[in-house]
């Protein structure tokens, strides 16, 4: 995989994750471009999309659009599985997902998609043991926070 | 702190810039609490990139809690790790990191994995050692740290199926269980049994089992099984089936599971969703080379998608009829594809398609020379600037050289002009440059061909497009050379003159120079028919590119005192063996005309010969500038091989009749379709099915052949200019005007030496077979002992040049029934000189011996030894091979092949390792000393030496890689020492070696990038041997 996107209905960016180094002013281009191309689409249409020498992954939740790009070899339907399980998890974590818990706690989101993904490829497919690596870090912070304090 | 990291982050996803708090996000993962680490790490993996200087800042950090006792920190340390991190620094964490993976935990096991998996991306050669711990982790009882090794494996085995065949049978059995369900519940997903592993798997094995039919075998069973398995309605399962289908169509072919395969392309196919549907396309266009029945099953679905509303779906159907295409369909396939490409705005899509469409429409043949010509016209107008180049030259080539007959020739050209006179007729505002490119190089060469048309006429409409402003100034000078071909009569002159002499005060010299060329050629009548002849649109030029004309000009300049001409790279090495600081820029001491010239058109025969065979002697300042900033030519240099083709047939079928039978079967089965739709697929499915489809070239008869070029072997330097207008025919215009026309034997000399040296077969016969120990035993059973007395007697029959250098023991290749091979390495000093010998073991003579050899990555000589005839038994023929390594690697593999009339070919390989192609390379301290400095790529790393008790260290570890890489010690100075080697290429590496605490700090620098690398992985195996 080379980079995830989350943006929303209105084109606003909620989380962006690279897995290939691009300067800042590619990935804005880059991004600019995709959020265009993906929202013009009717819901009706293909999930996949040929973009440059990339192919797109997306898919809709609610409000939110989340967009994967992955090499011509990939399997464009696991990727979509890989977004699907990103929410569930997102949601089993949040408790009912909404856009909201992203745009507040948009580090945690990005924690657990460290956990679930590193490097651009699945880490750990094992949805509770991804929670629970999850679990393990934040209660050891709060410990730690309760400490400082 | 770390709420202000949370916002700065956010800052810069909305896009503002935020890199003031860069350095703060590494002081938080630096200092900060486990709470704050945590954010810093994260800030930190989102700000920067792998290349960022601020990094090396945080290798420190990431060392300290790869070594903390906190799971937590470790587990922050590792991710960080695997998302980036310096590659000059991977040599300071990789010791830990390789603890890491038997570490208690799985989690831990499974991070380090991945970074392990990280690292080999980005430095391969640097975790080679570690391989075996890898298998180790395959192994690993957690299907987690399992999964993620297979990461690692499918990088390896792609890059090399060959060295882990030994595993296949290991994937087949995780495979099975996966299938079989014997993970654990959690690794489920929609109670698919752990998806993203039996993909791996299944990518994997498709590696392995490609053109490999015992592999294969292995693996059909597991495959039937997941097939079978896979049967619930869910997205998941057709993954996975996707994947099996590529698995089952790359790996040695089984015709029932093929046909399992097949049923479930349909699947694919016909689904309602689109998603599945895109995907089936996608499985079509992958299988239909090898079977183009299934596109046939299901023509009507995809005649569907041709229509579809979803972009997306048709360009994958265009990708499907491209692959299908034939003599009898390509006119509708294209005309669809043009369809598309008008309506189409994405750039991308534009260059990738056009570029298809010129391809088929050069490569069918069809009835109409007027619908090749109108193809490309439309390619050009809706490709316009942003296709490739070679199109339109590619084009213009197959106009200049004609095909077979001249009537054809005739006519093509004329339609072409026919057609573009009628273009320039209308608006030519909207028309991209390239085309305009185009249309004014045809009408200056061909206008003629054409009946009744006065040239003033073609020169006028021409000077029209010249009134434009939106043209650029390359498209004006191709309008300008056009036009002084034309000038032939007295009223086109007059017209052109007074175009040209707007241009001859122009401040562009390229646009300058055709204006004045073209009033020079128009005073002097004979001077133009000398250079620009009506026919002379395809004619050999003789190019002197050893420039030996202008030598006496060099020999006034040295004698008047200037200095030599040196070389660009040999001025750069002397800039930068100076040590004081140069503070001017290297640019300016360049001449300029040389950088111009080979900046602007690479392309340009004579800008090639100028940058490649300047003699040292000639010195360009001063030079008078022939090679102007001119246009690309339409004509790229002839060194490309001609093809040699066959005389073809016409070829005109009929629709009708062409339609096949099984095509007939198939349609009536379909019930009743809407008549359009029908003819439709009649007409994109004619020729398929009872074709052979795989081969369409050779099914085909092609109409659109090159003429076979002259050949002249002798001379490499001959170019072909296919209009003398162009820029290359300037410069061949002022060696006219110069009065020094090129004597051909100047040629000849300068391409002798240029002919390579590298390969060269030798053969020895070997006559004196008494001396043989076998000779006298019974020649009905060569013993073993026979062989192994052969053996040491193989060496001697090596060429008395070869004889005094090292070599290495003669080690078998294979043996069949008669012929036996072995090969041995003599390691010359410029190139490493493999002997093969052939001996002959049975006791009939073998007839037409020959043996090939090639490799992927190192440079072998193209030819094939052949060998009349091994008439005894014993009788053994060696054949040398000069092998020299281009691009470093660390080993290389020589694939060969012996064959001979009366037997089975015999095949063999032969692993080199880099080693063999290193030489000792002798230098003073001073000499490393300048070369180290202008070095540029280097390599790091600390090794650890073995044996403690030893009392210089330095000294045992120096021998020893001299020993066994062949290395020059230049110099020991305390417990550094210094050593130099060079690749047979000639291409040098300096090693500095440094002892401290049992650990032996090498670091290698070379001008190439990846031989340090390399050479750093033969030292770790040197010392770990020792």
């Amino acid at each position: 995989m080379q980079f995830m996107l989350l943006f929303s209905r209105q084109g606003k960016l909620r989380l962006q994750k690279w897995y290939v180094p691009l300067s800042d002013k590619e990935k804005k281009k880059i991004t600019r471009e995709l959020v265009q191309t993906v929202l013009a689409r009717k819901p009706k249409m293909c999930s996949f999309l040929e973009w440059r020498d990339l192919k797109i992954v997306y898919k809709r939740y609610a409000s939110l659009y989340f967009c994967c790009a992955i090499e011509d070899q990939d399997n464009e339907l696991i990727t979509l599985e890989i977004i699907h399980r990103y929410v569930e998890l997102l949601d089993k974590y949040f408790g009912s997902v909404c856009e909201l818990d992203i745009i507040f706690n948009f580090e945690k989101a990005y924690f657990i998609l460290d956990e679930f993904l590193l490097g651009g490829e699945a880490q750990e497919t094992s949805k509770k043991n991804v929670l629970k690596a999850i679990e393990q870090a934040d209660l050891l912070q709060e410990v730690r926070h309760n400490y400082f304090l | 702190m770390k709420e202000i990291m949370v916002r700065a982050i956010y800052c810069e996803m909305l896009g503002y810039e935020a890199s003031f708090s860069y350095i703060h996000a590494i002081k938080l993962a630096q200092q900060g609490s486990v709470l704050e680490k945590r954010v810093g790490y994260l800030a930190v993996s989102l700000f920067l990139h792998e290349s960022h200087d601020l990094l090396l800042l945080l290798v420190n950090t990431v060392l300290k809690d790869l070594q903390s006792t906190n799971l937590i920190e470790v587990c922050m340390a590792l991710t960080v790790v695997s998302q980036i991190f310096p590659k000059d620094m991977i040599p300071a964490v990789l010791p830990l990191v390789e603890d890491k993976l038997t570490h208690s935990k799985e989690i831990i096991r499974r991070k380090a994995v991945l970074a392990l998996y990280k690292f080999y991306l980005i430095a391969p050669n640097q975790v080679q050692h570690i391989h075996d711990k890898f298998r180790k982790a395959l192994c690993d009882k957690d299907p987690g740290v399992m999964t993620a090794s297979l990461h690692i494996y499918l990088k390896l085995i792609k890059e090399s199926p060959e060295s882990y065949k030994d595993l296949t049978d290991s994937f087949v059995t995780i495979l099975k269980q996966v299938v079989g369900g014997k993970l654990p519940v959690d690794f489920n997903y929609h109670s698919v049994p752990a998806p993203w592993l039996q993909m791996q798997l299944l990518r994997i094995l498709a590696l392995l089992g490609k053109e490999d039919q015992r592999t294969s075998e292995m693996m059909y069973e597991v495959l039937d099984e997941s097939l079978r398995r896979a049967e619930i309605n869910h997205n998941i399962t057709y993954a996975i089936l996707y994947e099996c289908l590529k698995t089952i169509y790359t790996i040695h072919p089984k015709s029932e599971l093929l046909e399992k395969a097949a049923k479930c392309i349909g699947k694919f196919v016909l689904s309602p969703k689109i998603n599945l549907k895109y995907l089936g396309l996608k499985a079509l266009t992958y299988v239909v080379q090898q079977d183009p029945n299934l596109a046939l099953q299901h023509q009507m679905t995809i005649i569907e998608c041709l229509d579809h509303s979803d972009p997306i779906i048709k360009r994958e159907t265009l990708e499907l009829l491209y692959r299908i295409t034939n003599g009898q369909n390509v006119s509708v396939i294209v005309e669809k594809m043009l369809d598309f490409l008008r309506l189409s705005k994405d750039e991308y899509t534009t260059i990738d398609l056009v570029g298809k469409v010129a391809e088929l429409a050069e490569k069918y043949p069809f009835p109409y020379n007027s619908w090749f010509i109108q193809t490309m016209n439309a390619i050009f107008s809706i490709g316009g600037d942003v296709m490739q180049p070679d199109i339109p030259n590619n084009f213009l080539r197959l106009l200049a050289e004609g095909f077979d007959s001249d009537e054809e020739d005739r006519q093509l050209r004329l339609l072409a002009v026919d057609s573009y006179l009628s273009l320039l007729e209308c608006d030519t505002s909207g028309l991209p440059q390239r085309f305009l490119q185009v249309i004014s190089w045809v009408l200056g060469e061909f206008s003629f061909l054409k009946e009744g048309l006065e040239p003033a006429d073609v020169v006028e409409r021409l000077g029209k497009l010249l009134d434009d402003d939106a043209i650029t100034t390359e498209t004006r000078c191709w309008v300008l050379a056009a036009m002084s071909k034309l000038c032939g009569s007295s009223d086109a002159l007059c017209k052109a003159e007074k175009v040209a002499h707007k241009y001859t005060s122009c401040l562009d010299t390229a646009l300058r120079q055709q204006a004045v060329e073209l009033e020079l050629l128009g005073r002097d009548v004979d001077l133009r028919t000398r250079v620009l002849p009506q026919h002379g649109f395809c004619v050999w030029l003789q190019v002197d590119s050893s420039l030996s004309f202008l030598d006496g000009f060099v020999s006034d300049a040295l004698a008047r005192g200037a200095a030599p001409y040196k070389p660009p790279h040999q001025r750069q090495e002397e800039l930068s063996q100076e040590k004081i600081l140069n503070f001017e820029p290297y640019g300016l001491s360049l001449p300029v005309s040389l950088s111009a010239c080979s900046l602007t058109d690479r392309q340009s025969p004579t800008a090639l010969s100028l940058s490649s065979s300047l003699s040292n002697l000639l010195k360009l300042e001063g030079v008078k500038r022939v090679w102007g900033k001119q246009g690309y030519l339409p004509e790229k240099q002839a060194t490309e091989e001609a093809l040699a083709q066959e005389p073809s047939s016409i070829f005109a079928p009929s629709h009708q009749q062409a339609c096949s039978e099984s095509q007939q079967t198939t349609f009536s089965t379909i019930v009743e379709q809407d008549q359009e739709k029908r003819q439709l697929a009649s007409s994109l499915f004619v020729g398929l099915g009872s074709q052979n489809l795989g081969k369409p070239e050779a099914s085909s008869s092609q109409r659109f052949r090159r003429k076979v070029r002259p050949e002249d072997p002798s001379d490499v330097n001959r170019s072909l200019a296919v209009s003398s207008s162009f820029s290359h025919s300037s410069s061949a215009l002022d060696v006219l005007l110069d009065n020094a026309i090129p004597d051909p034997t100047n040629l000849s000399d300068s391409t002798s030496e240029a002919v390579p040296a590298v390969g060269n077969t030798e053969v020895v016969e070997a006559s004196e077979v008494s001396s043989l120990s076998g000779g006298s035993g019974p020649l009905a059973q060569p013993s073993s002992q026979v062989e192994r007395g052969l053996e040491s007697d193989l060496p001697s029959r090596l060429p008395a040049t070869l004889v005094g250098l090292l070599r290495s023991d003669v080690e078998e290749l294979c043996s069949g029934e008669s012929l036996s091979l072995s090969a041995c390495k003599v390691f010359d000093a410029d190139a490493l000189v493999l002997a093969i010998f052939l001996s002959n073991i049975s006791d009939s003579s073998i007839q037409e011996v020959s043996c090939l050899i090639s490799s992927e990555q190192l440079k072998v000589p193209e030819m094939c030894s052949t060998f009349s005839v091994l008439s005894f038994y014993l009788n053994v023929v060696v054949s040398l091979y000069r092998l020299v390594m281009e691009a470093p690697g660390t080993q290389a593999i020589v694939r060969g092949s012996v064959s001979c009339a009366s037997q089975a070919t015999q095949s063999f390989s032969l692993t080199l390792s880099l080693v063999d192609f290193i030489r000792p390379l002798p230098l003073t301290t001073e000499e490393y000393g300048k070369m180290w400095l202008s070095f540029s790529h280097d390599v790091k790393q600390n090794l650890m030496l073995l044996k403690h008790e030893e009392e210089d260290q330095l000294e045992a570890a120096l021998t020893a890689l001299k020993e066994k890489l062949c290395l020059h010690i230049v110099d020991v100075i305390g417990a550094e020492g210094i050593m130099a080697c060079q690749l047979v290429s000639g291409r040098p590496c300096l090693l500095h070696c440094h002892t401290h605490g049992g650990m032996l700090a090498i670091w290698l620098r070379s001008p190439i990038a990846d031989l340090p690398d390399c050479l750093l992985y033969h030292c770790q195996k040197a010392i770990q041997e020792r």
